[in-house]
């Protein structure tokens, strides 16, 4: 194993990951909401460290778009934006996977506007919940770093061919500094093999991409889509074995913490994740049986994993850090609920929305929440309870 | 998509990414199903100018044997602009059902 560690902004060293794993073409509009990601993959293509096309585009719009047309040539592409610029990109996230380009994004995680807010929090993710890409969370920066090469491995292998959204949490990971193991290049080859498309635009071979589909072929299409998303797990659970081969870090769809013998668990996504290893660390010395369950893999989602993990579980805590606006609470409790619905002992859900725009959830505020949840054992919640925690009276 | 894969594909079918592999099967597409007007030319005022197949968007006007100008049906999408364009006035716009 490398003990090649650095002390790194953690969006410089996903850019050196990047830069690593031989991206061809890199499109980005450079101005807020951006990250140092972007800033710092056109400095090592202008250094001539890196032989790519670094294209600095018009808008996020453009930037997806030009991922698409990159991709369809058959190179291996990349973008990075966050909330505004998601948004604005969104009419083309749309598109990519149907059309099954194998893009990489790296989402830097933060709150959509209004009232304009530049902080994390996951509503830009949520809101492009349903786009087809497979969407896995990071929860430092080693993971984010990693999670760089699992994403080319996996999208661009011919059995999938989908494009991949490797979230990482706005300032909490991608402005701060952190350890992280780099690959060695020898490493990265061992891991990545050379893209080579499913389809490719090509004058020796002239196909139509983008075409458009009646309605009679339009279900058949998202049909034969949304099958790729579910059969690509496969895939997915092989390039976390082998990474972890080669690393010594093993991923899961779902990832526990003390959760073998809980009876209440916190389930998480993200960087406060390790908020909440402490608060069980802390909950276990006093003798409660708390633990923890962290959703890695969003889409496809890992029904079995998570069933499996909760089984014997009375009690489960979702956080969110969305809000679905008269809805069912937040977006991750509202999927939480359904994926348990048929379960013969469900354990009471309940759901409270923290953390939105950078806000803090601390250590105490979860042990707040646990034992709010404790008072309410053994009645029923409903489907769509949920509380905004915090909140000012 | 040729005629018979435009049919009824199951989704296992598809191509992957719905991409298109026969090039320019774009002409089988027959967009004539759109039309809810067809022009009909009066010969006997068609002075055989072509300023309708000059004007068609969808270079759906061919010259026939007899020197004349006529629609190809299984294109022409009944827009009406060759006859709004017709010097003479010899086209006319036929609703399909008559």
């Amino acid at each position: 194993m490398s003990k090649n560690r650095k002390g790194i902004e953690v969006s410089i060293g996903a850019a050196d990951a990047v830069a690593m794993a031989d991206v061809d073409v890199i499109a980005a509009y450079p101005i807020t909401p951006q990250t140092h990601i972007v800033e710092h993959l056109s400095e090592v293509v202008a250094r001539g460290d890196l032989d790519a096309e670094y294209i600095p585009v018009e808008s996020e719009h453009s930037a997806m778009s030009v991922c698409c047309g990159a991709s369809a040539v058959g190179a291996r592409t990349f973008t990075c934006t966050s909330s505004q610029g998601l948004a604005l990109m969104n009419e083309i996230v749309f598109i990519a996977p149907c059309m099954r380009l194998p893009i990489v994004m790296i989402l830097a995680n933060r709150s959509l506007s209004g009232p304009l807010s530049i902080w994390n929090d996951h509503s830009d993710v949520m809101s492009i919940r349903d786009c087809g890409w497979i969407q896995v969370f990071t929860e430092n920066g080693q993971e984010a770093f990693d999670h760089v090469f699992f994403a080319f491995r996996v999208g661009e292998s011919p059995d999938v061919s989908l494009p991949v959204i490797v979230n990482m949490d706005g300032f909490i990971l991608t402005h701060v500094i952190e350890a992280i193991e780099y690959w060695t290049p020898e490493m990265v080859r061992q891991y990545l093999p050379e893209f080579k498309p499913v389809n490719r635009l090509h004058p020796d071979k002239p196909v139509t991409m983008g075409a458009f589909g009646m309605p009679n072929i339009f279900t058949e299409a998202k049909m034969a889509q949304n099958e790729a998303l579910l059969d690509s797990k496969e895939e997915i659970l092989k390039a976390w074995k082998e990474m972890g081969d080669i690393t010594g870090r093993y991923y899961k769809p779902v990832e526990t913490y003390h959760a073998e013998d809980a009876e209440t668990v916190f389930l998480t996504m993200g960087s406060l994740s390790e908020t909440v290893s402490i608060v069980v660390d802390q909950l276990r010395a006093r003798g409660e049986k708390v633990g923890q369950i962290r959703l890695r893999l969003w889409r496809p989602f890992p029904f079995e994993e998570l069933r499996n993990e909760v089984k014997h579980v009375k009690s489960i805590i979702v956080l969110d850090r969305a809000i679905s606006y008269g809805g069912p609470g937040g977006p991750v409790a509202g999927e939480i609920r359904a994926a348990l619905y048929s379960e013969k002992n469900k354990p009471l859900v309940t759901n409270f929305v923290a953390g939105l725009a950078g806000r803090d959830v601390t250590v105490n505020n979860y042990i707040d929440m646990y034992e709010k949840t404790q008072k309410l054992a053994g009645s029923r919640v409903r489907q769509e309870d949920y509380t905004i925690y915090g909140v000012r009276e | 998509m040729s005629d018979k894969t435009i049919e009824e594909p199951t989704w296992r079918e598809l191509q992957i990414g719905c991409v298109v592999s026969e090039p320019g099967n774009a002409s089988q597409y027959k967009t004539g199903d759109w039309r809810s007007m067809r022009p009909v030319v009066d010969k006997e005022k068609c002075i055989r100018c072509g300023v309708c197949y000059l004007f068609c968007p969808d270079m759906a006007i061919y010259k026939n044997d007899e020197g004349f100008f006529v629609a190809d049906l299984y294109y022409c999408k009944g827009c009406g602009i060759c006859a709004r364009e017709c010097f003479t006035g010899c086209i006319s716009m036929i609703p399909e059902e008559e």
